[in-house]
């Protein structure tokens, strides 16, 4: 299927991609939202008792660890109606919203925290996004995947195509991530924003790597905490 | 406290609540008499009420639904084997439904003002004993809410697991959570507002013009012998005309353009007859609801609770929805339909707002419907879905923390 191509002939080296794809299977591991690992994550960079929204909060199940277990006082905001049942069943308050129509109706500074978990990539307006999440709370923490990650860019060179990979296993064109963004990528942006950024903490392969040597080659995803400047 | 009601198999429906009664009992008897928010005072005050399922020991299993505009006392099952009308929100309550009347106890009660069972202008004066009419002190929603909680009160409940109701059972739920903060445990307010809209208050005053211009309103001393029968004399084409300018307003331009678009009732060609007053099928329906209202509606009942929704605002009564919807621990579930253009979605996101400003817990849903402002009434699977998980969590909750 992906054979000798003259618009670019180094997608012959499709085969070699293929092995070094079954060598360095994991080698590219966004987080799953879901997992318990990223809750983890995003747990330990909220104080106790703090007021916490969570934008996109699925199920609830990281709004319910935080009220439970440093009983935070919690929010959720999600856009699938099932989520939103599941979330009303585990006893959390949940808004039903697209982020991608703003959060219009959560008032100026009514949260210490704004978790956005995985999904920055996925929204129409990022910037926008960002700038409602630091409306509405003093602190913004984003877990964002990393695409400056060493193993999509292999793939970018040596198939000339947009890499699909286990862990991103969308074609360009029904994925639900509208941007690509490295770890460069979201320190500029935080700076054009005058956004302080609190702690940048990139997670390889699964595991927190604060100052890690080349983080952009070799973080996955990064986790960010903002504030204004 | 046990309901009426009857055993499983005098009905042919395993989740409806059978048959009930109305029941009726005495509040304000003088000289504890009510002040109402106008600086009147009112007492005794008769309240028609029903009760589904059964009050748990803990006495901690209560639930009130609030009842809208022209709804009564009676939300499910039926009055008897041959009624043909259930209860106006029997799909909601009953065992093993979203008001689960084999764990909750659900109260429901007539309004102070109007025309099913409660004292409203059709009941006689105690000093005259002649119908009140216009002399029934002027009444607001606040008013309705204190004969709701000396009934609960009454019944022995001090607190409530939570109250439910949508449109003007809404404005209820909310006036209630400000008045008695702790006395609520979840609030389900449907399809409501902080305050009436001035569209709202625009088209309530045409029906009440309607009724007052109509020349057997005769300044609301319309009622014959017996008063209860209110809907055989008075303003009827003017109440008719209230209810058919009120009935589009409840509806959406998709709904009415689906179930009748311009199909004729009569006939499949235009008469050319402008004596033809129910030529299209939207007409017709509108005239059946008219006529149908009068039957079981006082003209004067809807004069004052019209009037008492004009005057909800909460945020001018507390000074801001923050302070009237702050005090309380209760979790909010808050939903708008999107159809639905005279209870707004934006009108519940106000509520949402002070809500979250004021850090109370709040779940807000703008649903899908294509039925407008009724969409509360009709979308009860929707309803049921959330409803259900919001109470089971809430009285878990409070069990195991009490």
């Amino acid at each position: 299927m992906r054979g000798y191509n003259p618009l670019d002939p180094t997608a012959a080296l499709t085969g070699i991609a293929k092995q070094m794809q079954r060598c360095f299977r994991s080698r590219y591991n966004p987080l799953d939202p879901t997992a318990a690992l990223t809750d983890r994550l995003i747990i330990d960079q909220i104080g106790r008792s703090s007021r916490v929204i969570d934008l996109g909060c699925g199920d609830g199940r990281l709004l319910c660890r935080l009220r439970d277990e440093l009983g935070c006082s919690v929010q959720g905001v999600e856009l699938d109606h099932r989520e939103v049942i599941e979330a009303i069943s585990k006893g959390m308050p949940v808004i039903q919203s697209d982020l991608d129509r703003g959060l219009k109706e959560i008032p100026e500074q009514s949260f210490d925290f704004a978790v956005l978990s995985q999904t920055l990539q996925q929204v129409r307006h990022p910037q926008e996004l960002l700038n409602e999440m630091l409306r509405i709370a003093r602190r913004a923490v984003i877990l964002v995947p990393n695409y400056g990650h060493w193993w999509i860019r292999v793939q970018i060179l040596l198939h000339g195509r947009t890499p699909i990979t286990g862990s991103l296993p969308y074609d360009w064109y029904n994925t639900p991530n509208l941007h690509f963004l490295s770890m460069i990528d979201f320190r500029e942006l935080c700076e054009r924003m005058k956004f302080k950024i609190i702690h940048e903490i990139p997670i390889i392969r699964g595991s927190a790597a604060r100052n890690a040597w080349a983080a952009n080659v070799r973080a996955d995803n990064a986790l960010y905490v903002l504030e204004h400047a | 406290m046990t309901a009426e009601i009857a055993p499983p198999d005098g009905s042919d429906d395993a989740q409806s609540v059978g048959i009930v009664q109305t029941q009726f009992v005495r509040l304000f008897e003088p000289p504890s008499i009510l002040t109402l928010e106008s600086g009147f005072q009112l007492g005794p005050i008769n309240v028609a009420f029903e009760t589904y399922g059964e009050l748990s020991a803990d006495r901690d299993n209560a639930i009130f639904v609030c009842h809208a505009l022209t709804g009564d006392a009676h939300v499910a099952g039926k009055h008897s084997a041959d009624s043909r009308k259930s209860g106006w929100w029997d799909g909601l309550v009953g065992p093993g439904r979203a008001l689960d009347t084999s764990k909750y106890f659900i109260i429901c009660a007539n309004v102070l003002g109007g025309c099913q069972g409660t004292t409203g202008p059709s009941c006689p004066h105690p000093e005259t004993g002649q119908p009140y009419g216009l002399r029934f002190p002027f009444i607001t929603v606040g008013d309705i809410v204190e004969v709701h909680v000396a009934l609960v009160k009454k019944l022995g409940i001090d607190k409530l697991l939570a109250i439910v109701g949508g449109s003007l059972g809404g404005m209820q739920v909310l006036d209630w959570v400000a008045r008695y903060p702790d006395m609520i445990r979840s609030a389900v307010c449907l399809a409501s507002a902080g305050k009436l809209s001035a569209q709202g208050i625009a088209f309530n005053a045409v029906g009440r013009r309607a009724i007052t211009t109509d020349p057997q309103f005769q300044n609301g001393d319309y009622y014959g012998l017996d008063p209860s029968k209110y809907g055989e004399v008075g303003p009827r084409a003017g109440l008719a005309l209230a209810r058919m300018v009120a009935h589009i307003t409840y509806l959406s331009e998709a709904s009415i353009e689906r179930k009748f678009g311009r199909d004729l009732q009569h006939s499949d060609h235009l008469a050319y007859d402008l004596h033809s007053e129910t030529e299209f099928k939207i007409e017709s329906y509108l005239h059946y609801q008219g006529k149908r209202f009068i039957e079981r509606f006082d003209a004067n009942s809807y004069l004052y609770l019209t009037r008492a929704m004009d005057y909800f605002d909460l945020a001018q009564r507390y000074g801001s929805l923050r302070n009237a919807l702050g005090q309380t621990e209760a979790r909010f579930l808050i939903t708008s339909y999107h159809s639905d253009w005279l209870f707004p979605s934006s009108q519940s996101r106000e509520i949402v707002s002070a809500l979250l400003e004021t850090h109370r817990h709040v779940t807000y849903l703008e649903l899908e419907s294509v039925f407008g402002h009724d969409s509360f009434l009709l979308e009860i699977q929707q309803l049921e879905e959330l409803v259900t998980p919001l109470l089971r969590e809430t009285y878990r909750r409070y069990r195991k923390t009490h």
